[in-house]
């Protein structure tokens, strides 16, 4: 089963406490109207730009295994096999927000319109990441429909670049998703094009296989721990605290 | 309060329109286009380097604040030229071959002319030997090197090499940020520091140059 998701602009609109969230305003700072305005513009920016389109494909257990190896360069250890192992079921996935919204961005930044080229990037980012959430609700509502999902159940992506999985796991899952079809290329140095993509694979199971202690070496590097966030949402089966 | 205060004072604030316009008032009264480019302009971005590092404001003020110094800046350029102002030294930035964020290596080169250095941009996807090209012939103080991709730090590494290679490693110092970035591998390939943000880089140059 493979499947192109056309998303909508309004479901993945970011927020604005979102957009500043992005830029490292702390939530409980009162944004001022100068900040408030090109925030505003951005997202308006956001709306006439954009072209968010998703794709996701199932895939076997010892069929992803073969990807997620890609080019032998992950970390010895990494917490996502023990999870993939006990799935019931995988989809990778792509996701972008076209190739617009990120020329404008740098038209912003060659015309000294600092601060609404960073509104503007700040809001690609929160909807590509809004995006995947879309993904994986259909991913969720395909295994509702074919009877392999139910509410003890929870769904969590995992992308090359994190935990430990190389970003040249990119390669093999380009190879097997192609997600050139909905306009994401990849270079040799694995960098999605549009920059504003995320791809990955949707880890679908019972929520117990999600938890992993937060120890591995890389771990330490890892600036935003967002993983933590994550399993709690889904063990207590809470949607995220979306302020995005 | 004079002229030039209130130029500092708005630049802060991000009041473009008021920072053109104190600008051309401070010309005008007879002020020295130097004088106005380093008492209120970079004086006042220390100010609001000085203030993001505190935590006392935040990115989308500072680059209010970068956007209005551009808006004094398009006025004073050509008169500093045409006087023959150096500036206080020469920097070329870019994002490292294979790479194409440059959101943060911006940010650099906006911080870094808002403190008065010239910077030579090069741009996304910047080979070695570009980056020594550039520096060279530019005659630039400090390559600021940036990358997002744990596969493209690498690079980084082959440009300090090649700088070693061309005999210009000493003539050169070597900053270098991005996501996966820390201090130790900056240590490790070489470079003579990790920027942590673009005020910390704007740190590191002026200490390299002992420009306080």
């Amino acid at each position: 089963m493979r499947r192109v998701i056309d998303i909508k602009t309004e479901d993945i609109t970011p927020s604005i406490t979102g957009i500043l969230a992005h830029q490292g305003m702390p939530p409980h700072v009162q944004a001022d109207e100068p900040t408030l305005k090109p925030a505003r513009e951005a997202i308006a920016l956001w709306e006439h730009l954009s072209q968010p389109v998703g794709i996701f494909a199932e895939i076997a257990i010892h069929e992803f295994a073969q990807v997620y190896i890609g080019e032998s360069r992950n970390e010895p250890e990494t917490p996502l096999p023990n999870i993939y192992q006990r799935a019931n079921a995988l989809a990778l996935f792509a996701v972008t927000v076209g190739h617009d919204v990120e020329q404008e961005i740098r038209r912003l930044f060659e015309t000294n319109e600092f601060p609404l080229g960073a509104m503007l990037d700040a809001a690609a980012s929160v909807s590509a990441e809004k995006a995947v959430d879309v993904v994986q609700d259909r991913f969720r509502k395909h295994l509702s429909v074919v009877g392999r999902w139910d509410r003890s159940k929870g769904v969590m992506p995992f992308s090359p670049g994190y935990c430990g999985w190389h970003v040249s796991g990119q390669r093999a899952l380009f190879d097997t998703l192609h997600p050139e079809e909905i306009g994401i290329e990849l270079s040799d140095s694995y960098l999605m094009q549009p920059l504003k993509s995320i791809s990955g694979v949707l880890v679908a199971g019972a929520k117990d296989i999600f938890q992993f202690d937060d120890d591995f070496p890389f771990c330490s590097e890892c600036a935003t721990r967002s993983c933590r966030e994550r399993i709690m949402s889904i063990i207590e089966n809470q949607p995220k605290a979306d302020t995005r | 309060m004079d002229t030039l205060q209130q130029l500092s004072e708005n630049m802060q604030k991000g009041n473009a329109d008021q920072v053109a316009r104190l600008t051309q008032q401070a010309i005008d009264e007879g002020c020295e286009p130097k004088t106005i480019l380093d008492d209120a302009l970079v004086g006042g971005m220390a100010v609001v380097g000085y203030k993001f590092k505190k935590h006392e404001i935040f990115l989308p003020h500072v680059l209010l604040a970068a956007k209005a110094m551009h808006a004094g800046m398009d006025l004073l350029k050509p008169l500093l030229v045409k006087d023959g102002i150096p500036t206080i030294g020469k920097v070329v930035t870019g994002t490292v071959q294979g790479d194409q964020h440059d959101i943060g290596k911006n940010l650099v080169g906006i911080m870094l002319k808002g403190a008065g250095f010239e910077v030579v941009d090069l741009g996304r996807d910047v080979s070695p030997e570009k980056f020594l090209d550039a520096a060279v012939s530019e005659k630039a103080i400090v390559i600021g090197m940036s990358a997002l991709l744990t596969t493209t730090m690498p690079v980084m590494r082959k440009v300090i090499a090649l700088a070693h290679e061309r005999n210009v490693r000493d003539q050169l110092k070597f900053i270098v940020g991005g996501a996966p970035m820390s201090k130790e591998y900056a240590q490790k390939i070489g470079a003579d520091a990790y920027c942590y943000d673009a005020v910390s880089a704007v740190e590191c140059v002026k200490r390299f140059i002992g420009a306080h």
